[in-house]
């Protein structure tokens, strides 16, 4: 099937995106849209207007200032494996981004793309909540700030209004601690079937982020973690409302938590 | 950020349709689309490109890859009104005049094609291996084609084929 008709838009900046947003009728972003194109190929998804924002090329920056790695939303997901400054301040977002497709999909896929759409199953949202991450959201109404622990409402569902656009990442760095990745899908490139980010904290304590097993992701707390470290896993999954397949994505809850948690132990003894 | 807005939607030529110009493998096109169009589509349709095959239309079997601005990217996931001011090859831009390029001779010598509808897209993705300048060996081959389908040869020769390009590269 082939995309149903809609009326185009090509913003040529920040302001002009959110005002289009806000003034065309049933508009949506386009930037990449390596989620939004599949779904509107199959005629899931046929927004009246599509305002392109991927020519808006100064939003694919990364910077360092005062403690906090700023990510401008279209940086592709291709560059969040490579950039230099990435892979020395959060190691662990450029190996989970190595995750995310195929090649041609992670140079066209963007970041603030990824984390708007909001799968449960994709490595980035995950990866923000594990990492106290920010996202700053632009309107005609203003802009403000949100923690990505308070942005995912569940099954592709944000706290992003309809004439929000996402244009700014916000990392503290370097991290509280040391991070490890982890996620088990049935080829290379899929979505996964389950996924994880363990934060081990100096003090033994950490934090637990899952994806892929529920409508979002799932971030739990733990002050140590003791020898038999997956009844630790399989206690803090106890709350956690999984998607399908009880058994199964416990089990592989458990896993993934236990390799990434193998994996933070790893970085914090280099 | 302190941006301007200003109206710059390309020109709306007949109904429903707006004008882009297209760059592909060095040639502009001044062509009239929907906005609906896949790049993918477009390129078959309005510019004769067939060489650009068209697979699942959701991004997982990579028969449609083509380059953009030197980098491969899936032109069935892509409007062509979104590609317009960027640099498109296509496997044809890949062509020479006469004769086959030194990656498609190997595919040749090594028989790293069968039914030949994934070919184009592999060639255009080992194509952009070669030449990004990163390591060729069996696994970085294996993980660039490891986003295009091939139902026939079971890639082992298709592997053989870019690692001889490389190695042929190289000498």
């Amino acid at each position: 099937m082939k995309p149903a008709p809609f009326q185009y838009h090509r913003a040529v900046s920040v302001d002009d995106a959110v005002t289009a947003l806000a003034t065309l009728p049933d508009a949506k972003l386009i930037a990449g849209g390596q989620s939004l194109i599949p779904l509107m190929n199959f005629r899931m998804s046929r927004p009246q207007t599509l305002v392109d924002i991927s020519h808006l090329d100064n939003l694919a920056s990364v910077t360092l200032s005062d403690g906090v790695l700023v990510l401008g939303a279209l940086l592709p997901h291709q560059r969040l494996c490579e950039d230099a400054l990435i892979r020395e301040q959060v190691p662990v977002l450029a190996e989970a981004a190595q995750h995310i497709g195929h090649w041609a999909i992670r140079t066209r896929g963007t970041l603030g793309g990824s984390l708007a759409h909001a799968d449960p199953a994709a490595e980035l949202p995950a990866a923000m909540v594990a990492l106290d991450a920010e996202f700053v959201l632009r309107s005609v109404r203003g802009t403000r700030t949100v923690a990505a622990r308070d942005f995912y409402l569940g099954f592709l569902t944000t706290d992003l209004a309809a004439d929000e656009m996402l244009t700014e990442v916000r990392i503290p760095v370097p991290p509280q601690g040391w991070y490890g990745f982890a996620e088990v899908a049935r080829r290379a490139g899929d979505f996964a079937l389950a996924g994880a980010y363990v934060q081990v904290r100096d003090d033994g304590g950490g934090s637990v982020t899952w994806f892929g097993i529920s409508g979002g992701p799932e971030r739990r707390e733990f002050e140590s973690v003791p020898e038999d470290a997956a009844a630790l896993w399989r206690e803090l999954l106890a709350d956690v409302d999984v998607t399908d397949d009880d058994d199964y994505r416990r089990h592989l809850g458990v896993l993934v938590a236990d390799w990434a948690y193998r994996r933070a132990q790893g970085e914090a003894q280099r | 950020m302190s941006e301007t807005t200003q109206e710059v939607s390309p020109v709306e030529t007949r109904e429903g349709t707006v004008e882009i110009t297209l760059k592909v493998n060095g040639k502009s096109h001044r062509i009239a689309v929907e906005p609906r169009m896949l790049l993918s589509d477009v390129l078959r349709h309005e510019l004769g490109l067939t060489g650009t095959h068209v697979g699942c239309e959701q991004g997982v079997c990579g028969a449609c890859t083509v380059l953009v601005e030197g980098e491969p990217q899936r032109s069935c996931l892509m409007f062509a009104v979104q590609a317009e001011g960027r640099e498109i090859t296509t496997v044809e831009g890949l062509t020479p005049e006469a004769g086959l390029s030194p990656l498609q001779a190997a595919f040749e010598r090594h028989h790293a094609l069968q039914c030949g509808f994934c070919t184009p897209g592999m060639i255009v993705t080992c194509e952009a291996l070669l030449r990004s300048g990163r390591p060729v060996t069996e696994e970085t081959v294996r993980e660039a084609i490891s986003g295009n389908v091939c139902r026939c040869t079971g890639y082992q020769f298709i592997v053989d084929a870019v690692l001889d390009a490389a190695k042929e590269g190289a000498r």
